[in-house]
């Protein structure tokens, strides 16, 4: 089967996103022989920036260039893979906010099946791509059988598939500006603004080397004072995850997750958070999991490196009292 | 404005462990509850008060068995003027792209401006939203947190991005958004409301009514197909510490400090 | 005796028989007051129904009973209210008098001519002189001291302006210029050589004789007729201000106070007069606009005096949720005043909410009743409350994280949103010589049913009364059991927030378990459900709180209690409020903690119908009010003032509550609480793993 598998490549001011990487390793485990080709899009000297970092990991990299895709618009770049993308083709994508703007769409635009939101791949089955999807916020697995054969569009969780980190290649980049342009801008009907930055908060958490962060199992916006004292006596700071900022308990400056902040501290200390995937995935950087949550199932225990089953709000203080001791 | 409304039915799982039956075909459902997906709860809400403001109707569709009438009978109680039940025994197995034929051929029955999706479903994938936007070759936008109409022909909307920021564009109409839970506040529907739309017609529309190929619908259309359900192994894991208070206390402030978690 | 000077009735003013004037002012004034008081009925025959005349003889005696002993509860302030009014009701006899004679010279009421006009007159001289000091008391008190319970704060609209000043300028005024009037006449009595009838020394006629005994007889003729007639300008101008502020209650209090709330604990149907079949075909639910209130809570807009008690009392004010129920009264009333305008047409159609009422502002409410047990009126807030929240539900708005809880509790049962089969779950960390029955018609069947509610099934803390309690119950030897999963939340607070028809649906869930249960009586340790089955649900066996079969089994001797361990150990007890002002136990639970040999119990300040709210209890732990501090941390500053070093309670949200609020103010270690079942069941006698007594 010659089959290529396509991945597409997140980037952003110059600087090329961790899920290259990510992808690499995903396609290899889809189709281990076949080719795979990088595709990045953007403009100028940024996108220059990216072909260049992704051609130690890529052995080819097709660019499109145009001042037009300097901002990422999910609606042009649908309309222009597929007048560069073979029919067949496999083409991997991050599942995130990018990508799931993209992917969906982008299946039904290059005619193939569409499979979303992977984190492993077990072979072929009959002849079907034999995936690992999660169901009810990870509670459940599931196994799906994807056709390939006429094609598909993955996408790939961030963060589950170990990054290729070899940079063995020294790879070609084709330019395929001329063949995705040669009939006009697609994508006309939706125009980008602006991006509108969250308001910056007093703490920037992405700085921070101990985290202390608190979910859903503080129960009360009175308890975040504890949690604030442990912070303090520990010299870290205090981040959160979504139910929080939802409930205005904290900003958003201080939310960590895909739709949140990225953090890369040394130590993370996840307090009463389940550790749902789109929490996790704004934690980068293998940082050191300490996980404190009261259901001995919840999902952060997996990727915790210690836990300790216990209820946070009977936790906190005495481990606030015994840091405070040691410290003297 | 006309607005299509597309919601689904899903178990409620938000306080209970989701369990696997015995031999792994589905989830346990004998104790579970339904509701109306959050996200599609949210755009319904969001659609209601776009009508509130500039006129026109909302219409809520689901795909779905007879059950799913509760939902859109729910979202009816809220609001919206009318429902659909799209639903038909040739339905059953169909992947995103299926449903997304489904609703396209409803679509383009009626006269639509705009199209709400929720951004996700506990138990999907988010793909209805864009497969149904690029099968009718309508703009689509996923994860919007912000909808302000301009004019007839444009409306202006955010899309939640990473970092908490918001990207803002314009989009003509009609178009297909997804809706990210948090863009509005959804109103509350309780007992009484539902059964004051007790008595109001929902239109069940099946594969004849829609003239579906069968290529693409149901399961021999499905090119994605579940297999079975599994709890995943958990794997290596963390390693949980034991013990009494005092020894947990004692082993974590020993890690915290070689790990640097102390300054 | 020939008058000294020339009556008000015979005089001449400015060229024109006065007796014109004397005719002229109570009718115009007489007239407006009809004119005024026609205009207030209005909002009230378009205000919805209210049946307040049954029971006439209670409702008689609790109109003269109550007021008596809610108005010394602040004490300096009832001195100057009570001599004042009594004072009025003495005076009325003088102030009819008073027009007539400016008409019918040298009138008098038939029966009041001789001995008994004497002590009539000497009484009233008294009486008049005491208002006098008391108004200008008042004057001192409201204009140079201000106490803060009458400030308007910024949110709730401007301050009333001087009409307290105007008013008790006038009250002050009237005496005044009746002593002149009257005194005049006596003075030139004296001067002429007569013989004044016998005057109490140092009342204000009295010291007014005095200080005109030197006027010549053409001043005090002048005196004598001016204050005669700014006396009545004065008296009628009083009485057509009266319905247009705070003084209002002057001539609503008796009927408001006579179509009082009678039965405490409930809550009044959606409308009055229908059936819940007719209420369902009902096209709105609840309060929206000022014309859905029913005529009575008109009425007790309009006699609200605006003492802010309530306020002061009201615990969502005390930590800055933005209510204060004194405001509910005075706002709807203004909004009232305003939609029903005294000229021009009535314009009411605005929806309440948005407008003069804040959606917060109405969900602050706990529902404790403390406003309600202080207010010398006896104005009812709770039901206003519940009826605008049932309009904010009937249109949608209620906020996110209520949405949850009650969609759980449609679809569960609960709002926690648990699976029903786990309701019992609690029981199976019971010692294993327990069994408690799940109880069914069939095969298992009690005498009691324990009726354990939510909270207590499902939260893990919480559980440990509903284990305690079953403990309790094995060791008094009661034959019981409990409904398992055929047992819905008793629906408290889904009424008192709002959600009527799901509490219907929770209620007929209930019933039906109940009934099907074939149970002699109920017992239940949660407050909340207690008040719920004892009020809002009718047709099932008599229910009573834990505390009172434990106060009764330990009467008997079926309960015997050891000494208490912790000799140092300080009590107090916190009324739950749905235990003692909604169901008036204050005693029992008291009674049961003092039978424990060796304790040692304190009263916090505010306690048994004063009792400070927890912070509220079922939907209540959902709702994530504005306020500057928590009641529980208020209420447990005030046991530690009160000494205490263990509080104890007998609600379960009001020990979720207390022990929150005790980690949150840093007294770990020093405070601690237990529900008083928790502690029955520590001290019983009984060894509970054995079951043997020891």
């Amino acid at each position: 089967m010659a089959q290529t598998v396509f991945t597409y490549i997140l980037h952003k001011d110059g600087k090329i996103d961790d899920t290259a990487f990510e992808l690499i390793s995903a396609a290899k485990k889809i189709l281990p022989d076949a080719p795979v080709i990088a595709i990045a899009v953007g403009s100028g000297s940024e996108l220059e920036a990216a072909c260049n970092e992704l051609s130690a990991s890529y052995p080819e990299i097709w660019k499109i260039d145009d001042e037009a895709l300097s901002y990422p618009n999910a609606e042009i770049i649908r309309g222009l893979l597929p007048r560069i993308i073979p029919q067949g083709s496999i083409v991997l994508v991050p599942h995130e906010h990018f990508g799931m703007d993209l992917s969906p769409g982008l299946s039904i635009k290059l005619d193939t099946s569409f499979l979303p939101d992977a984190v492993d791949f077990q072979g072929m089955e009959d002849g079907k791509l034999k995936a690992i999807r999660e169901e009810y916020s990870g509670q459940v697995s599931t196994h799906v059988l994807c056709d390939i054969a006429q094609g598909s569009v993955i996408t790939i969780r961030p963060g589950v598939f170990k990054a290729d980190e070899s940079k063995g290649e020294s790879g070609t980049v084709v330019d395929k500006t001329a063949d995705a342009l040669k009939e006009g801008l697609p994508g006309q009907s939706r125009r980008f603004l602006e991006v509108v930055e969250a308001e910056v908060g007093d703490v920037d958490i992405t700085k921070s080397e101990i985290l202390i962060s608190v979910g859903r199992g503080i129960e009360d916006e009175e308890n975040l004072e504890m949690v604030n004292e442990l912070a303090e006596t520990m010299g870290g700071d205090v981040s959160c995850s979504r139910p929080i900022v939802d409930a205005k308990w904290m900003e958003k400056s201080r939310q960590v997750g895909t739709s949140g902040q990225t953090v890369k501290p040394k130590v993370y200390l996840a307090l009463g958070i389940s550790g749902s995937f789109q929490h996790m995935g704004g934690v980068k950087g293998a940082p050191y999991v300490i996980a404190v949550n009261k259901n001995p199932k919840a999902p952060i225990f997996q990727q915790a490196d210690v836990g300790v089953v216990a209820d946070i709000l009977e936790f906190i203080p005495m481990l606030t009292d015994k840091v405070k001791e040691i410290k003297g | 404005m006309e607005i299509l409304v597309c919601v689904k039915r899903v178990p409620d799982t938000a306080e209970n462990e989701i369990e696997v039956n015995k031999d792994g075909t589905d989830i346990e459902r004998d104790d579970l509850v339904y509701s109306v997906n959050e996200w599609d709860n949210y755009a319904a809400e969001e659609a209601i008060q776009i009508r509130d403001n500039v006129g026109g109707t909302v219409t809520v569709l689901s795909v779905g068995g007879e059950d799913a009438e509760e939902v859109v009978r729910r979202e009816m109680a809220m609001g919206a003027d009318q429902g659909i039940l799209l639903s038909d025994e040739a339905f059953t197995g169909s992947d995103g792209r299926g449903i997304s034929e489904i609703i396209k051929a409803e679509v383009e029955k009626g006269k639509y401006d705009l199209i709400l999706t929720g951004a996700q479903a506990d138990d999907g994938a988010g793909q209805i939203g864009g497969m149904l936007a690029a099968l009718l070759d309508w703009p689509y936008a996923s994860l919007v947190n912000l909808i302000e109409i301009i004019d007839e022909s444009k409306i202006k909307v955010g899309r939640e991005i990473a970092g908490g920021n918001q990207e803002m564009s314009e989009i003509d109409l009609p178009c297909v958004l997804s809706i990210q839970t948090g863009i509005n506040e959804p109103r509350y529907v309780g007992i009484r409301g539902i059964r004051k739309v007790a008595s109001m017609e929902i239109p069940v529309h099946g594969t004849g009514d829609l003239s579906l190929s069968p290529d693409v619908i149901g399961k021999s259309g499905a090119k994605v197909k579940r297999l079975d359900y599994f709890v995943h192994d958990p794997g290596e894991g963390a390693d949980i510490l034991e013990g009494s208070i005092d020894e947990i206390l004692d082993k974590l402030v020993e890690i915290l400090k070689t790990k640097g978690g102390i300054k | 005796m020939e008058p000294a000077l020339i009556s008000p009735a015979t005089a001449s003013l400015f060229g024109i028989p006065a007796i014109l004037f004397s005719i002229l002012i109570p009718i115009v004034g007489l007239g407006f007051l009809v004119f005024i008081l026609r205009k207030r009925l209005y909002p009230l025959f378009s205000a919805q129904t209210d049946p307040r005349t049954d029971n006439v003889k209670e409702r008689l005696i609790r109109t003269f009973l109550y007021p008596h002993h809610r108005m010394p509860r602040y004490l300096l302030v009832s001195f100057i209210h009570i001599t004042i009014m009594s004072g009025f009701i003495i005076l009325t006899l003088r102030w009819i008098t008073l027009p007539i004679v400016g008409i019918w010279d040298g009138f008098v009421i038939p029966g009041l001519g001789g001995v008994l006009g004497n002590i009539y007159t000497n009484v009233k001289d008294l009486v008049a002189s005491l208002i006098l000091i008391m108004s200008v008391f008042a004057l001192i008190r409201r204009g140079v001291f201000k106490p803060e319970r009458y400030a308007v704060p910024s949110r709730y609209g401007k301050d009333r302006g001087p009409e307290t000043l105007v008013v008790l300028g006038l009250i002050a005024g009237l005496m005044i210029l009746d002593m002149l009037f009257q005194g005049s006449s006596v003075a030139a009595q004296i001067q002429k050589g007569g013989q004044p009838e016998m005057l109490i020394p140092a009342t204000g006629i009295w010291c007014a004789i005095y200080l005109m005994s030197d006027i010549p007889l053409p001043i005090l003729q002048k005196i004598h007729l001016s204050a005669y007639f700014i006396h009545e300008l004065f008296f009628f101008s009083l009485l057509c201000l009266l319905p247009f502020g705070r003084f209002f209650h002057l001539i609503t209090a008796l009927p408001d106070l006579f179509s009082m709330k009678l039965n405490k604990g409930t809550v009044k149907p959606v409308q009055w007069g229908l059936s819940e079949e007719e209420i369902e075909g009902l096209e709105s639910f609840g309060v929206k606009k000022f014309q859905d209130f029913t005529w009575k809570h008109v009425l007790d807009f309009f006699s609200c005096a605006d003492c802010g008690r309530c306020s002061d009392q009201c615990p969502a004010n005390a930590v800055g949720r933005p209510l204060s129920p004194r405001f509910i009264s005075i706002k709807s009333r203004d909004y009232c005043y305003t939609a029903y305008p005294i000229t021009g047409p009535s314009q009411n159609g605005k929806p309440l909410i948005g407008n003069i009422f804040e959606e917060d502002e109405i969900w602050s409410c706990t529902t404790c009743g403390a406003c309600e047990e202080e207010c010398p009126l006896l104005i009812e807030y709770i039901d206003k409350i519940v009826d605008l929240r049932r309009g904010m539900v009937d249109d949608g708005l209620v906020p996110q994280s209520l949405q949850k809880p009650l969609q759980a509790l449609e679809k569960r049962g609960n709002p926690y949103g648990m699976m029903e089969k786990k309701r019992a779950d609690w029981t199976q960390d019971l010692p294993e010589n327990y069994e408690i029955k799940i109880l069914d018609k069939k095969k298992n069947n009690a005498d009691t049913l324990y009726f354990v509610d939510s909270i207590t099934s499902y939260d893990d803390h919480i559980q440990d009364i509903a284990k305690s309690t079953a403990k309790v119950l094995n060791a008094a030897d009661i034959d019981f059991g409990i409904l398992g999963p055929a047992e819905k939340d008793s629906g408290h607070e889904v009424r008192r927030f709002g959600e009527e028809m799901l509490f219907w649906e929770l209620r007929d869930q209930n019933i039906d378990a109940i009934i099907n249960s074939g149970v002699q009586r109920i017992v239940t340790a949660d407050p909340h459900a207690y008040n719920a089955l004892k009020h809002d649900y009718t047709d099932i066996p008599p229910v009573e709180h834990i505390s009172e079969l434990i106060d009764r089994c330990i009467a008997s001797g079926k309960l015997r209690l050891r000494e208490a361990e912790d000799k140092e150990a300080v009590y107090t007890y916190h009324d739950p409020c749905y235990l003692g002002r909604h169901n008036s136990l204050y005693d029992i639970p008291r009674r049961v903690i003092d039978a424990i040999p060796g304790t040692k119990r304190v009263e916090m300040t505010k306690c048994r119908d004063r009792s400070f709210c927890c912070g509220g209890g079922g939907l209540m732990l959902y709702y994530e009010p504005i306020e500057e501090k928590r009641m529980g941390q208020i209420r447990v500053e005030m046991a530690k003032e009160a000494g205490a070093t263990i509080i104890v309670t007998a609600c379960p949200f009001c020990l979720v509550n207390i022990e929150d609020a005790i980690k949150t103010s840093g007294l770990e270690g020093k405070m601690e609480a237990i529900d008083l079942v928790q502690l029955i069941e520590q001290h019983l006698t009984i060894d509970i793993e054995q079951g043997n007594q020891t």
